[in-house]
């Protein structure tokens, strides 16, 4: 199952694929997970770079990770978790670890918020904002010349990028709409990355986190 | 404009036609015109004005003097007082001042408002006639404050001034609980501060006897709607009545009647029903549930918890700050909390709330976290995680690392719960939706659980306005029933053998009894748990007895915090330890051979312990199947030796003709249904077991059937007439054989 490719953001499709991950491969499908057996592949862009680094992701210190499909929604977690959340029948079960996104009806695969905290660190790309337009891009507002700060170099056309504050704090993901040469020359009102998740939605969006 | 003025000439004065015509401007103008020739002319006022300030300055002079003594004819006789009472210092300024308009002899005046002063220490028979003028002199300026009555009176007791008789009936009162106990001086002076707390508080005489309205008073006011402050003045004096009851008593009036009115004036003024006021005074004495009452009309301050996963305390203060809110660390207590004072940003939207550096969780809901203290590596249940506050608050203690199962009954709430988790960043959570009822089998084992159990909310009535009128005895009761369903599942979840844990916390956000003590003393009679301190050192201690129940000494060590005291919402929290993963089975609750520690025990099953000493070989066959009865099939034997002895002939008798159907059946369950209408005296129930063995007996030696039971019929025939010598012997023959 090899990919297509990917327009934007939003519509990444996705198949993840756990290249020689032993342990997590063979996992007995049990009452409530499955296993993803998918090409993860998110295109040249920042999904590239998570494509190396998913490794990372799934290797880390503490402990073995996997990824895990249940109800369309695809969760990250340890394995222990893995190991006690089997006992929970799969009409009970709401959510285990960490939701990284769900599938569309489409089969087409949609980040969420939620997965800002691991894909961040490895973020490629970063976009600073401004403090006077956070509160604009945390109510899913495109971010405009005026409110940029700084813009990592080399930042291609239609990137995904991570969104940040002046302080660091990830704010959420974005598009961006222009390259940084672009950017420097652009006049002050247009906009230069398209908003795809902030983590206001953890207010204006509760629902759909599950 | 006009022709030019000439002041040489005449102008005509006088009534005439001609004296009135307009004369030139000048003359006109020389009237008014004044040269500043000598001192100015002063008005009336201005004059008094002047006078005034001369006096000022001799005032102080003369003070002195009359403090020393009087400088008219009255210093001989006339002693100045030592206690100069501001007050009458301030009306006696005053007077002078408003008497000065009238008359210049002021030191007169003054004379006489300090020979009142004075009077009152001294000698009161000498001054009667000038006294009462001057009195009255002196109190139409006060005016408003004494009826002539009163005047009168205040006189008389003057002169009478040991005695207590007084014309007034109002200050009759007062008289009594106070004169009668004093010197002199004393009296006199709380006679002049009583006058003065009369003349101040005007219903003041009223409610020192508080009067309770008659039935009929009572009824009325449900027509009229009385003002709430009537009310809530009436409420104070019933509290101030029954604090000090035996003083301030109406004669012939009870106590029930006084905390009735208080009841139905408390339901009034708060707008609660009747069943909850009557609730919360029996768990507060009165002084303390108004102020329980007070706390709960306005919020507890807002808290916030920081997520050390994330942040340091220290840094989300100094961010929060910067953006313009006024907080504060919690307190001693906790290291994570803060508090709120004010905020120009909503403090639920900030960009350091939404990236899950900190949660709103009221301060109340720190506790059972720090009480059940998850450490790192462990599994731990959540039962009743909605909207996920304690959940991350545990994931925060344990850095992430082993398990949180988060149930809840709830799926909508779940929501909160999984939007909370995933902000805040915990990775060890598992979210599901049972009911906490299904849990032991769904999934045990548990190092810790955590059961915030729901409840009435009577702590968070300040949250909530609705449970005041909402909750009844019904809902209570329904909600003591669940929660004790749910502490029970709780504890079967915990590992009694895990070498970390093995704890329970169970908490509510209730003050009620029933839902607190007497839940955790249902949990310790049916399980084998223990109470343990919770680690909170502030907060007051859970109730040993409450009404005409009594609990077990050791809920001492769970706690209970009030807003009107803490200053957070009502809560009660306890911490439980599992000491066995056996559960005591329901008809035998005592008679556990395992559950040995438990101190926790039931009283039954003190009272059951003489008898099961005895009982315990021989009635285990009841308890267990056919299996164990086998096994223990050697035991038994000595049994009916012993059995047998008494009421053999009895129970044989009857045994006989339900022998044979037994043989047939050989089910372990007819035996015991059989034994069971036996249970009433301990001796049929051995004979029933007899019974039994001689069943089994028959069943396994078949071969040796017949002999028994024709030997067992034989002998029983014999030994129904011949009662305690020998029967050991034949006893065994019957047996052995």
């Amino acid at each position: 199952m090899n990919t297509a490719g990917f327009d934007g953001f939003g519509n990444v499709e996705v198949r993840v694929f756990i290249r020689d991950g032993g342990e997590n491969r063979s996992q007995p499908t049990s009452t409530g997970l499955q296993e993803l057996d998918a090409q993860l592949s998110f295109g040249e862009n920042v999904h590239s770079a998570i494509g190396e680094n998913i490794r990372l992701l799934i290797d880390r210190p503490d402990g073995t990770y996997c990824f895990r499909l249940h109800n369309d929604r695809v969760y990250y977690m340890s394995e222990r978790i893995l190991k006690l959340a089997t006992n929970i029948s799969r009409d009970k079960l709401v959510s285990v670890g960490t939701c990284f996104g769900k599938f569309t009806k489409t089969q087409k695969f949609r980040l969420h918020i939620t997965a800002l905290d691991f894909l961040a660190p490895y973020a490629k790309f970063k976009v600073w904002v401004k403090p006077g337009s956070e509160q604009s891009f945390l109510y899913g507002n495109h971010i405009m010349k005026s409110g940029l700060g700084r813009i990592t170099e080399n930042t291609a056309q239609y990137q995904g990028v991570v969104v940040y504050s002046m302080a660091d704090v990830p704010l959420g993901f974005g598009v961006a709409a222009k390259t940084t040469q672009e950017c420097r020359k652009v006049d002050p009102m247009s906009i230069v990355v398209f908003h795809q998740a902030d983590i206001g939605e953890y207010i204006r969006s509760e629902d759909t986190l599950t | 404009m006009g022709r030019k003025l000439d002041p040489t000439v005449k102008v005509k004065r006088g009534p005439g036609r001609k004296a009135r015509k307009q004369k030139g401007a000048e003359t006109e103008l020389s009237k008014f015109l004044v040269d500043d020739d000598g001192p100015k002319k002063l008005s009336s006022r201005s004059r008094k004005r002047a006078i005034k300030r001369a006096q000022v300055t001799k005032e102080p002079k003369q003070e002195e003097k009359s403090k020393k003594g009087f400088s008219d004819e009255n210093s001989k006789w006339l002693k100045p007082t030592q206690r100069k009472r501001k007050i009458e210092q301030s009306e006696e300024d005053e007077d002078s001042d408003s008497q000065w308009e009238e008359e210049d002899d002021d030191e007169d005046e003054e004379g006489f408002v300090k020979k009142e002063m004075e009077e009152e220490d001294d000698d009161d028979e000498d001054m009667v006639d000038d006294y009462g003028a001057d009195e009255g002199d002196e109190q139409d300026s006060d005016g408003e404050e004494l009826l002539p009555i009163e005047r009168a009176a205040r006189k008389q007791k003057k002169q009478t001034s040991k005695k207590p008789g007084s014309d007034d009936d109002e200050d009759e009162d007062e008289e009594e609980e106070d004169d009668d106990d004093e010197e002199d001086e004393k009296d006199d002076l709380k006679e002049d501060e009583e006058e003065e707390e009369d003349t101040v508080q005007a219903n003041f005489d009223e409610t020192e006897t508080f009067k309770l309205p008659a039935a009929a008073d009572r009824a009325k006011e449900g027509l009229l709607q009385m003002d709430l402050q009537t009310i809530h003045q009436r409420i104070r004096d019933n509290v101030d009545v029954l604090s000090h009851f035996s003083e301030k008593r109406e004669e012939g009036k009870e106590r029930s009647e006084y905390l009735s009115l208080l009841r139905s004036d408390l339901c009034t003024y708060y707008s609660y029903n009747e069943f909850l006021i009557s609730k919360l005074m029996d768990i507060f004495p009165v002084s303390e549930l108004i102020d329980f009452l007070e706390a709960n009309e306005i919020q507890r301050p807002v808290t916030i918890r920081t997520n050390t996963l994330k942040t340091r305390r220290r840094d989300l203060a100094q961010a929060l700050i910067n953006r313009g809110v006024n907080l504060d660390p919690l307190g001693k207590w906790s290291k994570v909390g803060l508090v709120i004072y004010d905020s120009s940003v909503p403090i639920g939207a900030t960009p350091e709330y939404l990236s899950g550096q900190y949660m709103l969780q009221g301060a109340s809901s720190f506790l059972p976290v720090m009480a059940l203290s998850p450490q790192e590596g462990e599994s731990v249940l959540d039962m009743s995680a909605a909207p996920g506050g304690k959940t991350t608050y545990m994931a925060q203690l344990m850095r992430n690392t082993g398990m949180i199962v988060a149930n809840d009954a709830n799926a909508d709430r779940l929501k909160s719960v999984v939007g909370n988790i995933h902000r805040l960043g915990v990775t060890n959570a598992v979210i599901c939706n049972y009911d906490g009822r299904q849990f032991p089998k769904v999934m045990g084992g548990f190092d810790r659980v955590l059961l915030d159990a729901p409840c009435s909310g009577t702590g968070v009535i300040s949250k909530d306005p609705g449970v005041k009128t909402g909750k009844d005895e019904a809902d209570v009761l329904r909600s003591a029933h669940l929660q004790k369903e749910l502490i029970l599942s709780a504890i079967d979840s915990v590992n009694a053998d895990s070498p970390t844990g093995g704890y329970l916390v169970y908490c509510t956000c209730s003050i009620m009894v029933e839902e607190n003590e007497w839940v955790v003393d249902y949990a310790l009679k049916k399980r084998n748990v223990k109470l343990v301190p919770t680690g909170l050192d502030f907060g007051k201690e859970g109730f040993i007895r409450f009404k005409e129940r009594r609990f077990h000494p050791s809920l001492k060590l769970s706690r209970r915090f009030y807003p009107h005291s803490q200053n957070m919402d009502g809560f009660f929290v306890a911490k439980l330890k599992k000491l066995s993963n056996t559960i005591p089975t329901a008809p035998r609750e005592t008679d556990e051979v395992e559950s040995t520690k438990t101190e926790t025990a039931a009283s039954s099953e003190q009272i059951q312990k003489p008898e099961s000493k005895q009982q315990k070989p021989a009635s285990t066959p009841e308890k267990s199947n056919m299996g164990k009865k086998q096994k223990l099939k050697p035991e038994k034997s000595e049994t009916p030796i012993i059995t047998k002895k008494a009421g053999v002939k009895s129970e044989n008798k009857k045994s006989d003709g339900p022998k044979k159907a037994k043989i047939a059946k050989l089910d372990g369950e007819t035996s015991k249904k059989s034994a069971k209408p036996n249970k009433k005296q301990k001796v049929k129930e051995l004979n029933g077991d007899s019974t039994k063995e001689v069943v089994i007996e028959k069943k396994k030696g078949s071969q040796f059937e017949k002999n028994n039971k024709t030997k067992n019929k034989n002998l029983l025939k014999k030994n129904k007439n011949r009662m305690g010598k020998n029967k050991f012997k034949k006893l065994k023959n019957m047996v052995g054989q």
